[in-house]
């Protein structure tokens, strides 16, 4: 069976021309950098390489980047060196929809007695910056704000809102912007943002591997001691052939942006269009006219999304869900609650997240099986016929 | 991914008896849409009570719907005295097992049989009848106390999987840990919260009020109101037609919408509009 690998916001496929690169790494170049011999320096040199990639994806400079292992440790690394660095401060804003990567560490840290305010989003899921705006205070040591949605797609405008909230009073503006490195433009060199969070193995570099931009001049503490690696800023031994192959991945990603934009983009809107047109009750969520090209967050009504997945991995379709079956919780995410997803199609949300590596065939492949899919399981719910004759 | 057994998966992929008995004997519902689950058992009872045919409709995960095609093949033939000694383990078992957090499907199927031969019987289901303890799933104290003693519940985690209860919010932990205990004999009993609606039968009743008593009047005017969502006492609605344009949309939902519901459901509610 082929396999229809539609859930890139999850993970990605390693890229054959990272891997390339990462197995000399794993092989021949096995020194330690710190070592004082030719060994150490042979490995120190792909590392510096891999800074200067990564920073100029971003538009900022090599000392700016800070490796670390995935993206939700360069999210607590952030949090955690703003209120270090301002102990004074005991209050974080947020938003209710971010990744839990951010959002649990918030919660947790509100347990310990931080004031955190958790900013609520739109029906369409963009963030009331009435409210963002008027929770700043002298007092706010950071304010974390993903720069595009997981589930969503959609994309905050965290430029402005870095520029508006440090002249409002808040120390520090981070960013997680794990889901955008790769698929937008971001420079850097003329923003307001302070810390950025990437992960690699969401731009087709293996698991493992993340980086934390940190603009220069930024107050930090170090969440990982004990080592003098990255400047003492992150101590451990470096996971070089993944910090490596992240090197490569976003040099990949500067040069595959424009597809990104194009070509993704279309394959994504007539997987959209395609459905929308064959499935009665379901509908897009998200600001659709400010979205990652990747990502199409669609729901239907009275089924429920672990049923939908399961189907569509019958005809190896990959995507994921917003139900709460599938992840062992049991309410639906708190991205779509949060939008006020009503509760007939919550449960029914399947996300769809595409990359370079699909195809036509991919898209023609649901759109041939799912229409069915929806059909059978609607066909085998009480709410279904109650629904139709209610409309009748 | 889930760890489900071939049996599981393919009552999932073919499952059997799917529909609904025209005049059944008996119907059993259980769940509810916005509880992520919900099973409509229908049976016909022939001659020496035995159960001659069952169908089902259920909106849910795999071991949903694979729990309740299982339910199905088990009972056909069996007395309504056989089949009410099912439990929710001999369904798990059928399907040669569940995951830990799946039990609540199994359990869902036992209690729509169970309501079904209620129904056939003319009788009130007991547990359904007690004080809401779990809100966020509608779960009574008397449902919990039957799954801790039936099945040998003794912390949280299990009662969750078994019955979804304190799955939610999670508000309601102490009450439910108070009942493992009053089961076990090993703490005093803590009080129970007053008798009140649980959020499914919140929603149902504001749900009929406004077919009922809110869209006529607003349809006269060519309006109408749709129903978005319900969290705790908010209630979310968007008015549509000419409601939507209408300068005083914002008294006839206060004056109105949100008067009506606080009189025929409960005095907390608010209503809030959703553009």
């Amino acid at each position: 069976m082929r396999t229809v690998y539609l859930d890139n916001n999850a993970t990605t496929r390693v890229a054959d021309e990272v891997l390339e690169e990462m197995i000399p790494c794993l092989r021949d170049v096995y020194g330690n950098p710190s070592s004082m011999h030719h060994k150490g320096a042979e490995a120190g040199e792909p590392l510096n390489l891999a800074r200067r990639r990564v920073a100029a994806l971003l538009g900022a400079q090599p000392e700016e980047i800070l490796f670390t292992s995935c993206g939700t440790e360069s999210d607590s690394t952030a949090i955690n060196a703003a209120l270090v660095a301002y102990p004074d401060r005991k209050h974080i804003i947020t938003t209710m929809v971010e990744h839990p990567a951010v959002l649990s560490y918030c919660e947790y840290l509100e347990k310990k007695g931080y004031r955190v305010t958790f900013v609520p989003v739109d029906k369409k899921g963009c963030l009331d910056l009435k409210a963002l705006y008027a929770a700043v205070s002298e007092e706010t040591a950071i304010v974390s704000i993903m720069w595009a949605n997981n589930e969503t797609g959609t994309i905050f405008p965290v430029e402005e809102i870095a520029k508006k909230v440090k002249s409002l009073g808040a120390a520090v503006f981070h960013t997680d912007a794990v889901q955008a490195v790769g698929k937008i433009d971001i420079d850097m060199a003329d923003s307001a943002i302070d810390m950025l969070a990437l992960s690699g193995h969401k731009l087709h570099a293996p698991k493992g591997v993340g980086a934390l931009y940190i603009r220069k001049g930024t107050k930090f503490a170090p969440f990982l001691m004990g080592g003098h690696q990255e400047k003492g800023r992150r101590a451990g031994t470096e996971n070089h052939s993944s910090i490596v192959a992240l090197g490569r991945a976003c040099e990949l990603a500067a040069e595959k942006m424009e597809e990104e934009n194009t070509r993704v983009k279309a394959l994504r809107d007539r997987l959209e269009k395609g459905l929308l047109e064959t499935i009665p009750n379901s509908f897009v969520n998200g600001d659709l006219d400010n979205r990652l090209p990747n990502t199409c967050s669609i729901s239907f009504e009275y089924v429920e999304g672990e049923a939908i997945l399961l189907m569509m991995n019958e005809f190896g379709i990959c995507a994921s869900s917003g139900s709460a079956c599938t992840s062992g919780s049991l309410e639906p995410s708190h991205v779509l609650r949060a939008m006020g997803v009503p509760f007939t199609a919550a449960h029914g949300t399947i996300r769809f997240s595409l990359s370079i590596d699909n195809t036509d065939e991919d898209i023609d492949t649901v759109l041939e099986c799912l229409p069915g899919i929806i059909n059978t399981l609607r066909q085998m719910s009480p709410f279904w016929a109650e629904a139709m004759a209610a409309k009748a | 991914m889930w760890d489900y057994t071939e049996k599981v998966r393919e009552h999932f992929l073919n499952p059997r008896n799917v529909g609904v008995i025209e005049n059944a004997s008996g119907v059993g519902e259980v769940g509810s849409l916005s509880c992520g689950d919900a099973l409509k058992l229908t049976i016909r009872v022939g001659e020496n009570d035995i159960i001659e045919d069952a169908k089902f409709q259920t909106f849910g995960c795999a071991s949903a719907i694979a729990s309740s095609s299982a339910l199905t093949e088990m009972v056909k033939g069996l007395t309504l005295d056989e089949a009410t000694k099912i439990t929710n383990d001999d369904i798990a078992e059928f399907l040669g097992g569940l995951p830990k957090e799946k039990i609540h499907c199994s359990v869902m199927g036992r209690d729509g049989l169970e309501r079904a031969i209620a129904d056939y019987r003319g009788e009130v289901v007991k547990e359904t009848q007690g004080n809401v303890v779990c809100e966020c799933f509608g779960v009574t104290d008397l449902e919990i106390e039957r799954a801790v003693k039936e099945d040998g519940l003794t912390t949280i985690d299990q009662v969750i999987n078994h019955l979804k209860a304190g799955g939610g919010c999670g508000k309601c932990h102490d009450d439910i840990e108070a009942i493992i205990h009053k089961i076990k004999g090993d703490a005093p009993m803590e009080i129970i919260k007053p008798v009140r609606m649980s959020n499914m039968q919140k929603i149902k009743l504001i749900e009929s009020t406004l077919e009922r008593e809110i869209k006529p009047t607003l349809q006269k005017d060519r309006g109408d109101i749709e129903l978005v969502d319900v969290v705790g006492d908010k209630v979310y609605v968007r008015l549509q037609g000419s409601c939507a344009s209408c300068s005083k949309s914002q008294i006839t939902l206060k004056n109105h919408v949100e008067a009506k519901l606080r009189e025929l459901v409960t005095s907390e509610l608010v209503v809030e509009e959703v553009k």
